[in-house]
């Protein structure tokens, strides 16, 4: 599938232009000399004064700032790996298998952490962990679930109500949700029984978390599980109604990556962009300047642990692997 | 005796350089081979955990209704961590078609069964270690080999090998300064000995020529022995030449002192005038020719006697007061006073024989020049140096020849008419060399010579 995607766009680079971007923002001058083009998974909203803290003080140079799914980064950087200079992810395996690739460039001169950077190309520069949100109203009595088996008991204990109302990313199209669901199912088994509970309930599969909280706050989802909690955290108006759960049995934290292509054009301007990411997320926590949560060390007193970026990353993106878990997964959700 | 020697080349240079050169060429062959064992080594340790992930994929692989299917554990690849974040590559192929992986991983033809191939290669621009293994399927109606082979970039296994590098490097230079000390103590052990010979042989009297009985090492014992050979020989040669002259100053002083007595027996008998004077002048003659062969003789010994001085303790006023009884009766005839000043004693380390000849010499002069009924003063003094002045009331020193005088035969352009060799100044000037001093001449200014003669 993914070939036939390369090739189709390889024959037709004027239909990649043409690309559904999910959103597709310019900042800075149009006239300006150099171009800083990001392809990234992350809204717009979240960026916007990142990129605006970076342009300004900063001549002759725009932002191009393309938005799309982490699945579909990784197609259309490896079919376009001229097209831009930062590519930004929450995909860390597909990022990380990008760097194995040899997609990115070496930066020595950032200081960052071991754990949070691999081979000096690719950077960590949040730390996001999966949470389950739940409508409050389905929990009157205040016994929202903390962990999968309380979840998995309360859907049991009221199938008539959740009916089609629970739901989580569909792993064959998201590339995080798939880290995700591939982290949890090396974590426990319960995450197997979950599904299972979840696919019994005629689960609902979405692209990305946004539209997963969009349906939270309409009320037609009451449980969504594996959302990021900081999209969450940044929508204050559905803050009253729904609660985010971190699971207290085993937290699976992402972090979201940046790194400079090997075939930038303006080296320069992108390493100072990712030099400015880290630097934005060190500072005290401000939601006006980054709305992202900062990245925290690998593991915390509470147990938290971060899905660490190492080779092993990539054996779940092993088309074999893959194959199976998905096959798997599908076996458990889709019933 | 001050010869300077033919040198060439230096026994402790060569000796030195042998064992410096040898450790400098040991510590980099030590870095060499503990480099190239180091990184074999750490080549082991690489293809140990390549092969340790070739395997747990290898054996995840299973046949479900005749699909291969490789659910290989996260492990395959989580142990391919490192330090450096290699980079990780792998490909699975069935029966030579690729099956997941890396379509441009080179492929290493596996044998069956066969244990785990390793090889070097390289794959886009970086260099990397490979491993593969093989292994045949069976299913209900078939048959197939699956291959897996994992690569894995070398960075880490460079930072290592760079690490070792220099803490060996290191190594070698330590290794190498702490040759070079043990060099220079052996080489100064080697040469010490032979430095103990030199030392003992310069140490030596001039007339010590006892063989060396110290021991010295084997290697030197042909060089001892032929060393104790010549200084026999010389030995002997020596008291050969001292016999020689004991013997030559016998035969020519006798039969001269017959001759002069016959020559005056003669002159008491003969009447006639003009064979009187031919007498006269035959004893002259007689007499001048028995100075001169005892000067000669005398300068003969000293000339042998101040290569090989014989030092000994002796007091100067002694020898020259023993030195001016003997010489009054001669005085007297002249009617000259011999007068000697001096300290009470004053002691020097010479030969007494080459002394007592020196200042003789000098007295015998002062004697011939001076005039009738004049005075010569002899002054002994230690200091500055132990020293002798002889003073006279004579004609004193032609001034153009004052610092020619003591050359060998040369005679003052003043002194014809008075018996004289030549040889006195020349033997007092070689005997104050001999022992470290100098034979000065001076006028004194209000008339008459001054001999200054100091050790």
């Amino acid at each position: 599938m993914r070939y036939f995607f390369s090739l189709m766009v390889c024959l037709l680079p004027a239909a990649l232009w043409a690309q559904d971007w999910e959103e597709h923002t310019h900042f800075g001058p149009l006239t300006a000399e150099r171009k800083l083009r990001v392809l990234s998974s992350t809204d717009t909203s979240f960026f916007a004064p990142i990129i605006e803290a970076f342009l300004r003080g900063k001549t002759g140079l725009s932002v191009d700032y393309f938005v799309i799914g982490t699945a579909q980064i990784d197609e259309i950087y490896r079919a376009h790996p001229n097209d831009y200079d930062v590519v930004i992810s929450s995909a860390m395996d597909l990022q990380l298998k990008l760097v194995n690739d040899g997609y990115a460039l070496q930066i020595s001169n950032l200081d960052q952490p071991d754990w949070a950077q691999w081979r000096k190309s690719l950077f960590a520069f949040t730390s996001e962990p999966a949470t389950v949100v739940v409508n409050r109203a389905a929990f009157p009595d205040g016994a929202v679930p903390q962990s999968r088996q309380e979840l998995i008991q309360a859907l049991r204990a009221q199938p008539e109500l959740f009916r089609g109302r629970v739901g989580t990313y569909d792993v064959r199209e998201s590339g995080l949700g798939y880290l995700f669901a591939t982290q949890d199912a090396r974590a426990s088994e319960t995450f197997w029984r979950l599904m299972e509970v979840m696919g019994g309930l005629g689960a609902r599969l979405y692209c990305c978390s946004g539209d997963m909280i969009d349906d939270l706050e309409s009320g037609e989802l009451l449980v969504a599980y594996n959302v990021l909690g900081s999209y969450v955290a940044a929508r204050l108006d559905v803050a009253d109604h729904l609660e985010v759960v971190l699971p207290s049995d085993f937290p699976t934290t992402m972090m979201r990556t940046a790194f400079v292509t090997a075939q930038t054009f303006v080296e320069d301007d992108a390493v100072a962009f990712v030099r400015h990411l880290l630097a934005m997320q060190s500072q005290p926590r401000n939601r006006d300047v980054f709305p992202l949560p900062s990245l925290k060390p690998m593991s915390d007193a509470s147990g938290h642990t971060v899905i660490t970026l190492e080779p092993a990353l990539m054996t779940y993106l092993d088309p074999l692997k893959r194959r199976t878990f998905i096959k798997e997964w599908s076996s458990a959700v889709i019933q | 005796m001050r010869e300077t020697a033919n040198v060439s080349g230096s026994l402790r240079a060569r000796l030195a350089l042998t064992l410096i050169g040898g450790a400098a060429g040991i510590s980099i062959l030590m870095f060499v081979v503990v480099r190239s064992y180091a990184a074999q080594i750490a080549q082991q340790g690489q293809d140990r955990i390549l092969e340790a992930s070739v395997t747990s994929i290898l054996d995840a692989a299973i046949l479900r209704d005749g699909v291969v299917e490789v659910d290989f554990p996260y492990a395959a690849f989580a142990i391919l961590g490192t330090e450096e974040d290699d980079r990780v590559f792998y490909a699975i192929h069935q029966d030579g078609a690729l099956l997941s992986g890396y379509e441009s991983l080179p492929v290493v033809p596996a044998r069956v069964g066969a244990e785990v191939t390793h090889v070097s290669g390289e794959m886009r621009g970086a260099s990397i270690r490979l491993a593969s293994a093989s292994r045949i399927l069976v299913g209900a109606d078939l048959r197939t080999q699956v291959t897996v082979s994992v690569a894995q970039t070398r960075d880490a296994l460079q930072v290592t090998l760079n690490r070792i590098s220099s803490n060996v490097a290191y190594y070698g230079v330590g290794f190498f300064l702490l040759s070079v000390l043990v060099a220079s103590w052996a080489t100064s052990t080697t040469i010490r000995p032979l430095e103990r010979l030199t030392h003992s042989i310069t140490r030596r009297g001039p007339k010590d020529l006892t063989p060396v009985a110290q021991p010295v090492p084997q290697e030197m014992g042909p060089l001892v022995s032929s060393l104790n050979n010549f200084m026999a020989r010389l030995s002997t040669s020596l008291s050969q030449s001292e016999d020689f002259i004991a013997e030559a100053a016998h035969r020519v002083r006798t039969p001269l002192a017959t001759v002069r007595s016959h020559a005056e027996t003669t002159l008491q008998r003969v009447e006639r005038e003009d064979n009187r004077q031919a007498l006269r002048a035959m004893v002259r003659a007689i007499d001048e020719s028995s100075r001169a062969a005892g000067q000669l003789l005398d300068h003969a010994m000293i000339t042998f006697r101040t290569d090989h001085l014989e030092r000994e303790a002796l007091d100067l006023v002694a020898i020259v007061q023993d030195l001016v009884i003997r010489l009054t009766p001669i005085a007297e005839m002249k009617d000259i006073a011999l007068t000697v000043v001096s300290d009470a004693e004053v002691n020097v380390a010479a030969d007494s024989i080459l002394l007592q000849n020196a200042l003789r010499n000098l007295v015998d002069n002062a004697l011939k020049y001076s005039p009738v009924e004049s005075e010569i003063v002899i002054t002994v003094s230690a200091s500055p140096g132990p020293r002798v002045l002889v003073e006279d009331e004579g004609p004193g020193f032609p001034p153009d020849q004052i610092n020619n005088l003591a050359t060998r035969f040369l005679r003052g352009t003043n002194a014809t008419g008075t018996i004289g060799s030549g040889l006195g100044l020349t033997i007092a000037q070689d005997v104050a060399q001999a022992h470290g001093g100098t034979l000065r001449l001076e006028n004194r200014p209000e008339g008459g010579a001054c001999v200054i003669f100091s050790l």
